[in-house]
């Protein structure tokens, strides 16, 4: 395992040693869940909305390494964005911003686009309906190791 | 920063005393064993020496010790050559849900190869019922794979039940016992077995070599062919220098062993409180003492392996997990998942194995740095909040 961290850019550890924006928000306007416990993956996205600008993103992860520096980088991105804008961004961004992945770790930045994704979708359903919904959970539909890579 | 080393069951550092005996093999002694010549016979001269070591240790005649390119290729050869040798009797195989890759794998491949392989269960300690394997022998069965000690979880299988039922039933028995031989009492007649691993650098030798225990009369094909060497059992010229480090790993672990167990047992029942004690929600994994001495692997719950292991290096702790998340599968190991542990908790595990150069010191320096890992991970986890 030591030669998969190795692998890790100085990024990736700056993220996973100090990770930016790990919590909740209360009454959030959207919430992200995703991930399978099996893959030993599962992150939660919040995100507040403002005049469809977001203005702040938080995290919980459950994960390894990457998973951790994913969750973190895509909060940093997000904030700031407006909901278009916060949609375009893809996992090979994210991955980017991190100097770069391992291959085998790529699924981690395909779950951190995923929880963003729902937690967008999350909130466009609320702001729709008004009423507060449930947030929504999603496992992932692929299996454990897969990513777009 | 100091380094605190405590994956000993991943592999062992090559004792001084072992690299010395070693040495002149690669330069004055450079002879091929096979040659008539002098320089020749004093390389088989070292060779012969070795084996009568490794044969002494485990209660063995030397000539049932054939030497392999490790614990990998001895069970392989174990395996693959008795059941190819024994095809005309019967083409079934039993074995654990719980044994190395090294077993595991060979037995799915000679199931690609129209051999069938029953996987027996293990209770929530990893330990497999003897009379399980007794009910699972048909007139086929041609062999029976058990380890002797469990690599992740540390526990002790009965093999010396299972060796008896293997002899009544008239069907060999191979035990995997790498983590095992040099670290506690083996003895091939005591286990009643007819072919058992070994790898020299789990047990402070060089790595790349270790030994297969073919009890005589065992009908075995050899893995590799191309000349006279271990009685055609093996060819290819011998690791003249690997094979005297096993000889000299051996007589080594020979002198101190029980020692040397009692001292790990003792810091590893320290460790394992220890952790208990400090961090909530930790469960021991494995049988609490029917169990390697050397062996702590816990899972703590809300947080995941691998980012556990990766803030121990940071702090120069050197440990292993169970947790996938950097192999091709990102599945956790099936040992874990065999004992009937939940996904999150099989990621959540970590293995500690001490070995010589441990002291109370590092665990210790364990336990004073991973409680706060623990907790700023688990500061960070969704699953925390769910489950507390």
């Amino acid at each position: 395992m030591p030669d998969v961290w190795s692998q890790y850019s100085q990024k990736v550890m700056e993220h996973f040693k100090n990770p930016r924006n790990v919590g909740e928000i209360e009454n959030p306007d959207g919430v992200g869940h995703v991930g399978n416990p099996v893959c030993g993956d599962i992150m939660e996205l919040y995100i507040k909305v403002n005049n469809g600008n977001i203005v702040d993103a938080k995290f919980k992860t459950f994960g390894c390494g990457a998973a951790i520096a994913t969750s973190s980088m895509v909060t940093e991105m997000v904030k700031g964005k407006s909901i278009k804008e916060a949609l375009k961004i893809s996992n090979r961004a994210v991955a980017e911003a991190l100097d770069g992945l391992p291959p085998v770790k790529m699924h981690c930045s395909v779950l951190a686009e995923e929880a963003l994704k729902y937690a967008i979708e999350d909130y466009l359903n609320k702001s729709r309906n008004k009423a507060k919904r449930q947030p929504r959970k999603k496992q992932t539909q692929y299996g454990c190791g897969k990513s777009d890579e | 920063m100091r380094r605190t080393y405590l994956d000993h069951a991943a592999t062992t550092p090559t004792r001084p005393e072992v690299v010395k005996a070693m040495l002149p093999f690669f330069t004055d002694a450079f002879g091929n064993p096979s040659s008539v010549y002098s320089y020749g016979q004093e390389a088989r001269g070292a060779i012969e020496e070795a084996r009568t070591k490794v044969a002494g240790l485990i209660g063995a005649g030397s000539e049932e010790i054939i030497f392999t390119g490790g614990g990998t290729e001895a069970d392989n050869l174990a395996i693959k050559g008795v059941a190819h040798a024994n095809e005309h009797r019967g083409n079934h195989i039993i074995t654990t849900s719980i044994e190395h890759h090294a077993v595991t794998e060979v037995c799915k491949s000679l199931e690609r190869r129209g051999f069938t392989v029953t996987y027996l269960p293990v209770d929530k300690y990893g330990l497999v019922a003897a009379d399980d394997v007794r009910k699972a022998i048909t007139g086929k069965t041609v062999l029976i794979s058990i380890m002797h000690a469990n690599n992740e979880i540390g526990t002790i299988e009965p093999v010396e039940e299972i060796g008896r039922i293997a002899r009544e039933a008239g069907v060999y028995f191979h035990s995997d016992a790498v983590q095992t031989v040099g670290h506690i009492p083996v003895n091939v007649d005591k286990f009643k077995v007819d072919l058992l691993s070994i790898s020299a650098h789990k047990l402070y030798g060089p790595k790349g070599v270790g030994a297969l225990y073919v009890r005589k009369g065992t009908k075995l094909v050899p893995l590799i062919h191309g000349g006279e060497q271990e009685k055609r059992r093996r060819a290819g010229t011998e690791n003249v220098p690997g094979i005297v480090g096993l000889g000299k790993a051996v007589e080594l672990a020979g002198q101190d062993m029980n020692r040397e167990a009692e001292r790990l047992a003792a810091l590893r029942d320290k460790l394992t409180e220890g952790l208990r004690e400090r961090i909530d929600h930790t469960h021991l994994n494995g049988h609490p003492k029917r169990r390697l001495p050397n062996n702590v692997n816990v899972s703590i719950d809300f947080v995941e392996g691998e980012s556990m292991l990766l803030n121990l290096d940071l702090e120069g702790i050197c440990a292993s997990t169970g947790s996938a998340c950097s192999s091709a599968s990102l599945e956790p190991s099936h040992v874990l998942l065999a004992l009937g542990l939940s996904p999150e908790q099989a990621h959540g595990s970590l293995r500690f194995t001490l070995g010589r150069e441990n002291t109370e010191a590092d665990v210790e320096r364990v336990l004073t740095v991973l409680p706060g890992i623990v907790a700023k991970l688990r500061a960070m986890s969704p699953l925390s909040k769910t489950q507390k």
